[in-house]
């Protein structure tokens, strides 16, 4: 894309408008309901189309067909050259950099500021029944336009385990899905995955991957991009799915496959894709956004990066510029079904000259659901529903997952493993899926939430000292590496009986320090009993982490909710944008 | 006890160039010249406990320059340290050989290559990592040596988001 600095900044600024300070500031459709909280205004989803080629967005779904609640992190570090940078911005922070404002709508989607309240006044988010009236609103008033899914849609949820992804192919056919790519998606397996595929093709829902090969002879397994014509412009949308699945989830689910960035590869596609006629070239990611912005650094002739994977909603496009001065615009719509990203551009004489984006929050309240997709969602629930809406027992707190240490949820799950399994120290990976509980009942549906996978076995194994000390070594050099190229998405694993200082500015081998287990220092010589679930090696045999987790609540009745562990943090300044209210 | 451990060396050795010929597109098509690849063992270079001592019983000096004319690629991060696909190749006239190394392994020298004259100095094969470390290819052209190195990290897996 070209554009005059003088656009560029008028863009950023539009966009910046169209993000928040735009909306209307009078005539609330609702008194709040909240303390301070502004109710959601009249008009909130009037997005007047611009432009000719239009895409429709949304990413990590992670199976929640059903609204839910999601708190965004509170600690989600920029470190090094992305200090104080999107999307490595939370709370206050980001409404500053986005000139949002406080007490309204976008403030509660795009934070964790006073969640609880904001979560009671604004209601549930997203929703395959909602998000289809978002979309098919959109999609009536943008003819052509394209509906993009950057992957980690078939995982998350009973029913989209025990279906295989049936429940979520299903939707995604539904909601008429152009394009997707994946990464969650492989847990199923190889052939799985090329059934559904097939099954997807069939339905016009293109699966894209230009980076997962034959491991042997490198040949691609999937369609890498598509060209479509739309309003007389013909646009390819390029896919590349998660780079280290095999490495972060099971290899042995796709023992076949190899996958990694692939860069030359890619840039062969997008040129190749140009060749073809291709005026806007969309690259559908799912790397994490600061890999996508350093990709867009990269590549040539890619005009917009639509991704996920990090889970890092923004309100406005980051501008990426290449090597050569081309200008790629670089978006991540967040998680959980709670945004969908909406993108006008201009195309005229072949080039993409003007962008109009708004990254809409679904508020459930706020979008009647889709009576189509309602009887979807009901069906797909149906077989399992009573044993999802069984109560497991009751937390006086909020329950939350997502932040780079530890989230309420977490801490519980990492306690119910110690327990459960017998064991001096437990870890529980960081994902970043499963949304949060408001205080009250827990059902089996929110354990699943957090720990449903097709290897979510527990384990009980022994460690060395200096073992354990390697794993957070090893996990926090992904997280924390200076090179967004080398991140596997994640958060820090989350622990209980270990407690442990790190600083994340360190080398690898240099971030990990002070263990104690039990209160006294790690021996790193000495063996210590470990559980854990999610191994990634090989299929274990342990009992499931959701009956771990279950059985936790039930037999207690009332869990409370403590302020979770974090590790001591060094060599990060309180002023981190990226930091609020460590505890 | 040393002779079963060298056995067991040989034979993944040995396997490695057989998958390497597998696998490399130029390697397999009698460029190689395989009498004298396989037939002389150069036990010194392979058994040695360092890049240096290596190279030295190899090819008899440490010598090197760093060149560009040697291509090293591999995955910046492996998938799976049992079987990292690496491939070599180089523009530099006259290759006669490429040796390959990891340096973090107990026995750093994986394997030799050595070209007839009309060879293409291509190489690609599997090797097996113990741990993060330097992968380092140095070629012979025309009875010097040039090398080049890239890094490739063996990860516990595991916590993607």
């Amino acid at each position: 894309m070209r554009l005059s600095r003088r656009d560029f900044l008028e863009l950023v600024l539009a966009a910046g408008a169209a993000g928040g300070a735009g909306l209307p500031r009078r005539g609330l459709a609702e008194a709040p309901k909240g303390r301070d909280w502004q109710g959601i205004p009249e008009g909130f989803y009037d997005t007047p189309p611009k432009g000719n080629v239009h895409l429709l967005h949304f990413s990590d779904i992670h199976g929640q067909l059903k609204p839910v609640y999601f708190r965004e992190p509170n600690v989600n570090l920029g470190l090094h050259d992305f200090r104080g940078k999107p999307p490595l911005l939370v709370g206050e922070a980001l409404l500053e950099h986005y000139r949002l404002e406080r007490w309204r709508p976008q403030a509660h989607a795009f934070t964790y500021l006073d969640f609880e309240a904001a979560a009671e006044a604004y209601g549930r988010v997203g929703g395959a029944a909602h998000l289809a009236t978002a979309v098919r609103r959109m999609r009536a008033e943008r003819p052509g336009a394209l509906l993009l899914d950057s992957g980690d849609t078939w995982h998350g949820s009973g029913p989209a385990l025990w279906s295989e992804g049936q429940a979520m192919a299903d939707f995604q056919k539904r909601l008429g899905v152009d394009a997707c790519t994946g990464h969650w998606e492989f847990i199923y397996g190889d052939r799985r995955v090329e059934e559904l595929v097939a099954e997807l093709e069939g339905a016009g829902t293109e699966f894209l991957a230009q980076n997962v090969l034959d491991r042997d002879w490198l040949e691609p397994i999937f369609k890498g991009y598509t060209l479509h014509e739309r309003n007389g412009v013909p646009v390819a949308v390029v896919g590349q799915a998660f780079p280290f699945t095999p490495i972060a989830n099971p290899r042995y689910k796709i023992p076949q496959w190899t996958m990694g960035h692939r860069l030359d590869r890619l840039q062969q596609q997008v040129d190749q894709a140009r060749q073809e006629g291709a005026q806007v070239v969309v690259l559908l990611s799912h790397a994490g956004m600061l890999t996508d912005m350093a990709y867009a650094r990269r590549l040539r002739g890619v005009d917009v990066i639509l991704g996920g994977h990090t889970h890092d909603p923004v309100p406005a496009p980051e501008v990426v510029e290449d090597a050569e001065g081309g200008r790629t615009l670089v978006a991540n719509s967040g998680s959980n079904g709670k945004f969908l990203s909406v993108l006008d551009l201009e195309v005229r004489n072949g080039r993409v000259r003007d962008f109009h984006y708004r990254n809409l929050p679904i508020f459930a309240d706020a979008l009647p659901p889709d009576a189509e997709m309602q009887s979807l969602v009901e069906a797909a629930y149906a077989p399992y529903q009573e044993r999802l809406s069984e109560v497991v027992g009751e937390v006086d707190g909020l329950l939350y997952r997502r932040g780079n240490f530890n989230g309420t949820f977490d801490e519980i799950l990492a306690r119910a493993l110690l327990e459960g399994r017998d064991a001096e120290v437990a870890f529980t990976p960081g994902f970043r899926w499963g949304p949060s509980v408001l205080p009250g009942p827990v059902t089996f549906e929110d354990v699943m939430a957090q720990t449903c996978s097709t290897y979510s076995e527990t384990t009980r194994t022994e460690l060395t000292g200096e073992q354990i000390r390697a794993v957070l070594e090893d996990v926090a050099n992904s997280i924390f590496n200076p090179d967004p190229l080398l991140h596997r998405g994640g958060d820090m694993v989350r622990t209980a009986g270990l407690r442990y200082a790190i600083d994340p500015t360190r080398k690898m081998g240099e971030r990990i320090s002070d263990l104690e287990i039990g209160g006294e220092p790690v021996d790193p010589k000495r063996k210590y009993v470990v559980a854990s679930w999610a191994d990634v090696q090989q299929p274990q045999d342990g009992p499931q982490a959701w009956d771990v987790l279950a059985e936790y609540f039930r037999s207690r009745g009332t869990v409370h909710v403590d302020r979770p562990y974090v590790p001591t943090l060094k060599g990060v300044d309180r002023s981190n944008p990226g930091l609020e209210r460590l505890a | 006890m040393e002779n079963a451990h060298t056995d067991e060396r040989r034979r993944r050795i040995l396997k490695g160039a057989m998958a390497a010929s597998g696998v490399g597109a130029a390697v397999g098509l009698g460029l190689l010249a395989p009498r004298r690849a396989l037939a002389a063992w150069h036990e010194e270079s392979i058994m040695a406990r360092s890049v240096d001592k290596g190279l030295k019983a190899y090819l008899g000096t440490t010598e090197f320059e760093r060149s560009d004319g040697v291509v090293i690629d591999a995955p910046q991060v492996a998938e799976n340290g049992s079987t990292v696909p690496v491939t070599v190749e180089s523009s530099l006239p006259d290759v006669r050989s490429i040796t390959l190394y990891v340096e973090e392994n107990g026995a750093p020298m994986t394997s030799i290559y050595e070209f007839g004259p009309r060879g293409q100095p291509y190489v690609s094969q599997r090797i097996r990592m113990a741990d993060t470390s330097k992968v380092v290819a140095v070629a012979d052209s025309g009875g010097k040596l040039y090398w080049n190195s890239r890094k490739v990290r063996v990860t516990i897996g595991g916590c993607g988001g």
